[in-house]
């Protein structure tokens, strides 16, 4: 067993990870859900690992590159859908596969120490640097400020954007802002969560905020505490169980949806009999 | 407006369009489909810049600040976790900046029209908890929340239940008292006994200055030959097709 203080520290670094993890995500989570986003999401986070397998082959920060190519995927998928050239659907498609394939390359292109892949597929806590969850942090104030500043902005737009444009001159500007932040949003994450899983980190709990409420943001203050019991019960399972954290995290998330979703469901059909549930139901509304 | 044009590309759409809107103004604007009603709204709305020509308001260049807007079938999509309220509030955006925060006398305005448009009991619904009546009034709420000189109406008729359809034109009758009101349809027999005026466009634009069109004017000018007849009952008779 390792020292009391690597132990404390370990801890530390998984809850503030926890943390930002689940304000980052349900920040951009809200936004990709209500906006049916949800394969460019995963689009997004797939090509990614292209932009990972480059930057291991040039020696640079493969979160960096991850970086790079996500948002330039993001833009290019919007800049894409814009012109209306082309199906987005299958545009996204073809990015998803083609990003993986240039990564898993370029890793084995690398000479010497190859990576380990399952930590970037899967996620690892163990791989989670200062650097990662101090990047997470600084992501979670910025989303924090762009959200709270711009709220009803980027409300109406995603809403109706066509109404939106009769007022504003900046709906392109503002996209392509969101879906940027939404694209290093994933990326940041990926070290944690993995690339399969981490679109699930943005979808779940916005999924389980809209059984409470359809108010936008309560479902941005619900997802991220769903997040935040979620990734920190994976952890802790993850922890024990030797698990990747990526997988515990998801499994959590999906339990803790299966279960909310199934009270709600009893909790209706008994509140049409019975009166005492009938207020509860009205409570879990006010919510 | 005063002698404009607009053009997609190389295709003229509209040619050397002049049209006055007066305060109290109940404008249908009708046309055949592709004849430019749509392209004209977007003029005013700004979404396409004419060639030539401008558009004056009250002596100024026009902006969006006076006017209200319900588009054609929204294309917002109605399952998106957004109230009703909300919504409506949506259409004040147009003078606030990018920074926005509703204060307590906007969350009023909104309360008033949703009062207004009988939708008190539905303000913190979706718009998927609505019937298509109740979705177009949240859309009319939002296009009059800030009180336009102008009301806009991109073919109302499109998704108006007919069980709703009376209740919809003596609600615009009531706000053509505080708002010019411009309709654009391709059916006439949408546009009720409640304009009071025409303008058809087909690349041109030709203004009736009455609700009445004789068969000689719609014969001059090659728009759709279809006439409204009032009576108690406004219905349409068709004429002659070229």
């Amino acid at each position: 067993m390792e020292t009391s203080i690597f132990q404390y520290g370990f801890i530390i670094k998984s809850l503030l990870g926890a943390v930002f993890a689940s304000i980052t995500a349900g920040l951009a989570g809200t936004y990709v859900v209500s906006k049916r986003m949800v394969f460019l999401s995963g689009g997004i986070t797939h090509a990614s690992f292209g932009g990972i397998g480059i930057g291991y082959f040039l020696g640079i920060n493969p979160v960096a590159g991850a970086a790079v190519f996500g948002i330039m995927s993001a833009l290019g998928v919007e800049y894409l859908s814009v012109k209306q050239r082309i199906r987005e659907d299958s545009a996204i498609g073809i990015l998803w596969a083609f990003g993986m394939a240039i990564g898993i390359i370029f890793i084995y292109l690398t000479p010497g120490y190859t990576p380990n892949l399952m930590s970037y597929l899967f996620g690892s806590i163990l791989t989670v640097s200062n650097a990662d969850i101090i990047a997470l942090g600084i992501m979670s104030v910025i989303l924090i400020l762009y959200f709270g500043i711009f709220y009803r902005t980027i409300l109406y737009i995603s809403f109706d954007e066509v109404f939106a444009r009769t007022y504003s001159s900046y709906v392109n500007v503002f996209k392509y802002i969101t879906t940027s932040l939404i694209a290093l949003t994933i990326v940041l994450n990926i070290r944690m969560a993995g690339v399969v899983l981490v679109i699930s980190l943005l979808t779940i709990p916005p999924n389980i905020a809209m059984l409470f409420t359809r108010v936008y943001f309560k479902i941005i203050l619900w997802s991220i505490l769903a997040g935040f019991v979620g990734t920190a019960t994976g952890y802790a399972i993850s922890y024990y169980a030797g698990i990747p954290v990526g997988a515990t995290i998801i499994f959590t998330l999906v339990i803790i949806w299966v279960l909310v979703k199934s009270t709600t469901l009893l909790i209706m059909k008994i509140s049409k009999k019975n009166t005492i549930f009938k207020t509860l139901k009205q409570w879990i509304t006010i919510l | 407006m005063h002698s404009l044009s607009a053009s997609y590309g190389a295709n003229l759409v509209l040619q050397e369009v002049d049209l006055k809107v007066y305060e109290n103004d109940f404008i249908g604007v009708i046309g055949p489909n592709g004849g430019g009603k749509t392209t004209l709204l977007k003029i005013i709305l700004g979404l396409v810049k004419p060639v030539k020509g401008n558009l004056v308001f009250n002596g100024e260049l026009l902006n969006g600040n006076s006017i209200g807007y319900l588009p054609q079938i929204s294309t917002a999509d109605i399952n998106y976790p957004v109230t009703v309220t909300d919504i409506i509030l949506s259409g004040l955006m147009i003078r606030k900046g990018i920074i926005s925060m509703m204060s307590q006398s906007d969350k009023k305005m909104a309360d008033s029209v949703i009062t207004e448009l009988g939708l008190a009991e539905m303000s913190k619904s979706m718009l998927s908890e609505l019937s298509g009546g109740q979705i177009q009034r949240v859309f009319l709420g939002r296009a009059i929340i800030g009180n336009p000189r102008l009301l806009l109406l991109d073919e109302p008729g499109n998704f108006v239940d007919t069980t709703f359809e009376n209740d919809f034109y003596e609600k615009l009758k009531e706000l053509n008292n505080r708002m010019a009101i411009l309709m654009v349809s391709h059916d006439v027999g949408t546009i009720s006994s409640h304009i009071k005026s025409f303008a058809c466009v087909n690349r041109r634009l030709h203004y009736h200055p009455s609700s009445e069109i004789t068969n000689e004017d719609l014969l001059a000018y090659g728009c759709p030959i279809q006439l409204v007849t009032h009576g108690d009952v406004p219905h349409t008779v068709l004429k002659y097709h070229r």
